[in-house]
């Protein structure tokens, strides 16, 4: 065991270095002089020469990269343009935001995909078999910011029934304010007990929590309904049924146990993946978490914001991808003889 | 001793028409994605005004709601959205193609060579691909345009950057399977040369594998594409992209939702009908899989 441990860890040390490097040759596909677009667009020739200077770009290639390398471990990961901040700064106070919403997506997935993987698998070629599974791919091919948009129009516009956007309604910050631990509105409600703003914060969290759970429910609600699938007809379920164990039992003890270690290695996967798509969902509902980093980023030409939030979650995946190995690992056996 | 390659199996087309028969979802796929792409090709003829898809506006009837001159009512340049619509079977499904069919000239060899040759050239390879798929695709793709200038050219250089290392795995465990077994080792024995043993029984071996993939990976891609567009850093007006129109009609959306709702559908049912078509070309193509009942 302890050898696997070793080696998948020096692999992803291998895999984190690659992905630097990676980052800083796209930083370095901005087309133009990054010299003269740092210095603006009056700059002389011999300010643009001292801004190429300062930021080392006049030094050779490798060094470069070295340097980028330690300042990136010295927590330097570059000055946002439009926020006039440590890159790394802005991550670290708007990752918790994000974490709390794909957080809350990932477990109404878990919530409803596995009971409707399981109804699927049990009734096997039925209507609910059928009507699960045209769920499953219209929930895996929907474009998120469409369906952010139509669900703001469906629940606010037309309904007046949930929020529209922002974390919690601000006109509380009056009244019962709330006081800030984690940056997790609902998260800091919970601990301090302000039952107020918990309330409001919920009604807030579901749409972009709804639309970011769209995927990974339809990938839960497949992968659960395949290997249960594969499950029943293996020998040791069947032995069960013939113990005279009633379906139920047989569905939801016995054959829905080897679908959990499928489900724990897609999650790491599915939660990078969401990271991701709160880029395209975050701005609609004004929730400023990565995303609308990202997002602002983007339309501002801002490089070293792009490349840091694409650094994080590329570092979040990796790590995220070398713990679900490792519990793999101690759960089954046979994989760390590999 | 030489074992040809096997094509499609026989049995496949019984099955086929099995499948056909218990697995109406299957149908489904098959026949939307048929109507998309001849929606694609026969645009002109569809489209009521096919000026519209492109620089055309008409000041005096913009944002009219849906009618039956407007089916799909019209933008905020007066063009008639279900015109747009239909030309926009021409974009991004046509960029998903392209993405895939560079993904798979780039992959492809590297796989074959990872596979085939093992050893250093493996090692190297593989843990290239390691790097980028240590990204979620959306990500690598959105980092990569929205450094470049945004055009279609862009995104299609994005995604392809993030979509080959798939196919590279893909093959290159195949053609490693390929490579062990004994008529490969007797074909090498023999003195036959590598390129020839490549092209006549690694390849033809990994396909199938590879055509499953390509199409499931289809909706993936088309998505992929219609968020970059959406996010700007795509196809720009007056091109009908869908991303782009949804992303256009957002600023109109609370009032005039048909520039929204329609766009965004149109991406939707093409992804759900690639979707559904490669699930059922799995089924297929891949007798060692249960059907999915």
């Amino acid at each position: 065991m302890t050898r696997y441990v070793l080696r998948r860890i020096a692999l992803a040390i291998l895999v984190v270095a690659g992905v630097v490097v990676l980052t800083f040759v796209i930083a370095r596909m901005v087309p133009g002089d990054p010299a003269a677009s740092w210095a603006g667009p009056h700059a002389s020739a011999e300010q643009i020469a001292r801004v190429r200077h300062q930021l080392g770009l006049d030094r050779p290639l490798p060094e470069q990269i070295v340097t980028y390398f330690t300042g990136l471990v010295r927590g330097n990961w570059g000055i946002s343009i439009h926020t006039r901040q440590p890159v790394l700064q802005d991550i670290t106070a708007r990752a918790p935001i994000s974490i709390e919403v794909v957080t809350a997506a990932i477990l109404l997935a878990f919530l409803f995909g596995v009971p409707l993987g399981l109804i699927s698998a049990r009734w096997a070629g039925k209507l609910p078999d059928g009507a699960i599974r045209v769920g499953a791919v219209l929930s895996v091919s929907m474009p998120a910011f469409w369906l952010a948009l139509i669900l703001q129009l469906v629940f606010f516009q037309r309904l007046h029934l949930l929020p529209v956007a922002g974390q919690y309604d601000p006109n509380l910050d009056y009244t019962s304010p709330l006081a800030q631990y984690t940056r997790m509105p609902v998260v800091d409600a919970l601990i301090t007990g302000n039952w107020i703003v918990l309330w409001s914060a919920l009604r807030h969290l579901v749409l972009p929590a709804v639309v970011i759970a769209s995927y990974p429910l339809g990938v839960f609600t497949r992968m659960v309904r395949a290997s249960v699938l594969d499950t029943v007809s293996e020998d040791h379920v069947r032995a069960v049924r013939a113990l005279g164990f009633s379906e139920r039992l047989v569905y939801s003890r016995f054959a829905l146990r080897s679908a959990w270690v499928p489900i724990v290695s897609v999650t790491a996967l599915v939660f990078a993946y969401s990271l991701a798509n709160t880029f395209l969902v975050e701005a609609i509902f004004d929730w400023p978490g990565l995303g609308s980093y990202a997002a602002d980023s983007i339309t501002s030409l801002d490089t070293p914001a792009i490349i840091g939030v694409t650094l994080f979650i590329a570092l979040v995946y990796v790590i995220a991808n070398v713990i679900v190995d490792l519990v793999q690992a101690y759960l089954d056996p046979r994989i760390r003889l590999t | 001793m030489i074992e040809r390659p096997l094509p499609v199996p026989v049995a496949a087309r019984s099955r086929i028409a099995g499948y056909l028969r218990t697995n109406p979802l299957l149908v489904v796929g098959t026949v939307l994605s048929l109507l998309i792409v001849l929606v694609a090709v026969f645009a002109p003829l569809i489209a009521p005004y096919p000026g519209d898809a492109g620089s055309a506006t008409h000041p005096l009837h913009t944002l009219t709601p849906p009618s039956a001159q407007h089916w799909f009512g019209t933008d905020q340049l007066g063009r008639d959205v279900f015109s747009r619509v239909v030309y926009g079977a021409r974009v991004s499904p046509v960029i998903a193609i392209f993405v895939l069919l560079l993904a798979c000239v780039v992959g492809i060899p590297l796989g074959v060579s990872a596979g085939y040759f093992g050893g250093v050239i493996d090692d190297v390879i593989m843990r290239i691909t390691d790097v980028f798929l240590a990204f979620p695709a959306l990500l690598l793709a959105l980092a990569i345009a929205a450094v470049l200038p945004s055009s279609i050219t862009t995104v299609t250089f994005a995604i392809t950057v993030t979509w080959w290392p798939w196919y590279t795995r893909l093959v290159r465990g195949q053609a490693a399977s390929v490579a062990s077994r004994p008529f490969v080792e007797g074909a090498k024995a023999s003195g036959i040369s590598s390129a020839r043993i490549v092209f006549r029984h690694v390849l033809p071996n990994s396909i199938t594998p590879l055509i499953v993939q390509v199409s499931l990976d289809v909706s993936s891609v088309i998505l992929t594409v219609s968020a970059l567009s959406f996010l700007g850093l795509g196809a720009q007006d007056p091109t009908p992209d869908w991303g782009l129109m949804v992303n256009q009609g957002q600023q109109y959306f609370t009032t005039e939702w048909w520039l929204v709702t329609f766009p965004g559908l149109a991406i939707l049912v093409t992804a759900v009908a690639f979707n559904l078509l490669g699930d059922a070309l799995r089924d297929v193509l891949d007798p060692r899989r249960l059907p999915s009942r």
